[in-house]
């Protein structure tokens, strides 16, 4: 059977993984390449990379970190972070990227999901969603999480799916970066509605954190940043923790 | 020497470099003379099986693969693995390569509706026979799968399944013979994966 799926997130600006928080205060971390060895050696099941910058040249060293990953580490690589149009699709996947992840640029214009589906297959094309509270609504947000778009979480959701998406990643603004546990209610409405694999995101502090979620079986993995980056969580110990309570993950 | 069909089906990008990483000597081609020349040939594939094989036979290398099957080591990958056999039931009908026994066919029509198409992820692969690709592979080891439909119908031909409420069939042989398919991405599961690609390399 399919296992469950832990996976890393990287931000990446000028060729190097970067933290900040809401864009401020970003500091320098890693080199990327070792950073993602570090990962696959201690037992991540996918990496995820997030291009930060804006600027061209920004994306051409963005290129240049992915080809240098995807040379030498074999497991998925997922890229988001500007992927605007299906040339921004080509130009990673030809790099080396195994899906392309897309927010702000398919809220814009939501027919790149099916464009780039039909294109590349539903299975490359992953919705990646910031979702926040407002007013008890679901609301989606835009441009990292800047924007309230108005739109609703659940109907966007199904959309995305309808649409081509392959995966949906699900990121609670509201749980974000509080390292209190994955914001479950959010998980729980938005995964009776879609059929594809969902990905819960926000809000990882702990291991018991990602117990509580798999307890929950239509999530199928855990992306987190903080939590690993900092080594808070070393993933080799939080899969043996995990399989010993009964979940089923790749060791 | 390995030549690597291109024949405009999908991403080589993780493929080349994995036998790269593991320094074995590769081309990436879809010219008759180089798979003439080469010790093995792998077939990769992503996409519509109807499409790949009009492209395979675009390309004018239907005939060269199967002439060169029986010759020398050949690997299908993904959807490189399901055109070696005879026929697939995706969106209609449509005829393989014909080089192992059986048929591809939908997941969704034989796993019920509770698991999740495409069988997407990493599962394990156990060991039905026992072959020399599994030369540096331990039974149970996890490989990356992404696909829809799969091959039926084949089952003196399976070295290795994985369990997704059917079994699926992941690693294939034909016969004696020297052509092999894997279901999954070797060159997306980790040292698993590159393990098998050794072997190949070695067989």
């Amino acid at each position: 059977m399919i296992s469950k799926r832990i996976i890393p997130c990287l931000d990446v600006m000028n060729g190097r993984v970067v933290k900040g928080v809401n864009f401020k205060n970003i500091q320098d971390m890693a080199d990327p390449v070792e950073m993602a060895r570090h990962y696959s050696e201690t037992g991540a099941d996918e990496l995820v990379f997030y291009d930060i910058t804006a600027s061209f040249e920004g994306r051409k060293l963005f290129a240049d970190v992915l080809r240098a990953v995807a040379s030498e580490i074999f497991i998925p690589l997922t890229v988001g972070g500007g992927i605007n149009s299906l040339e921004d699709f080509d130009m990673v996947l030809k790099s080396g990227a195994d899906k392309v992840s897309v927010n702000s640029g398919a809220i814009k214009d939501p027919m790149m999901i099916s464009s780039a589906a039909k294109r590349y297959g539903s299975q490359c094309v992953v919705l990646s969603m910031d979702v926040k509270r407002v007013n008890g609504k679901f609301h989606v947000f835009a441009k990292g999480g800047r924007i309230d778009t108005g739109i609703d979480a659940l109907e966007w959701a199904k959309m995305g799916e309808d649409l081509g998406a392959g995966e949906i990643v699900l990121n609670s603004i509201d749980t974000d970066g509080v390292r209190g546990g994955f914001d479950l209610p959010m998980l729980r409405a938005v995964g009776e509605i879609v059929s594809v694999p969902l990905i819960a995101s926000g809000g990882a502090g702990k291991m018991e954190d990602f117990l509580e979620l798999f307890r929950y079986d239509r999530i199928d993995a855990g992306l987190a940043a903080g939590v690993f980056h900092t080594k808070k969580i070393d993933i080799r110990d939080l899969k043996s923790y995990l399989g010993d309570n009964g979940v089923n993950v790749r060791i | 020497m390995i030549a690597v069909i291109d024949y405009g089906v999908g991403n080589l990008f993780s493929l080349v470099s994995s036998l790269r990483f593991l320094e074995l000597d590769c081309i990436v081609t879809n010219k008759r003379e180089d798979l003439l020349r080469a010790e093995r040939i792998i077939l990769p594939g992503v996409g519509a099986f109807g499409d790949a094989m009009a492209k395979l036979r675009e390309s004018g290398l239907e005939d060269t693969v199967k002439e060169l099957a029986g010759a020398k080591p050949l690997l299908g990958i993904c959807l490189g693995m399901q055109i070696l056999f005879d026929k697939s039931y995706e969106h209609g009908e449509h005829e393989g390569l014909g080089l192992i026994p059986g048929t591809v066919a939908p997941l969704a029509a034989d796993i019920g509706p509770a698991l999740k198409v495409p069988h997407m992820g990493w599962n394990r692969l156990e060991v039905v026979r026992d072959d020399p690709i599994f030369k540096y592979f331990t039974n149970g080891e996890w490989v990356y799968y992404v696909h829809s439909f799969y091959a039926k119908n084949c089952t003196e031909n399976i070295l290795g399944v994985s369990e997704y409420s059917v079994m699926v069939t992941g690693l294939v042989r034909s016969g004696s013979g020297k052509v092999y398919g894997m279901q999954f991405h070797p060159e997306k599961s980790g040292e698993a994966g590159l393990r098998l690609l050794r072997a190949f390399a070695e067989i």
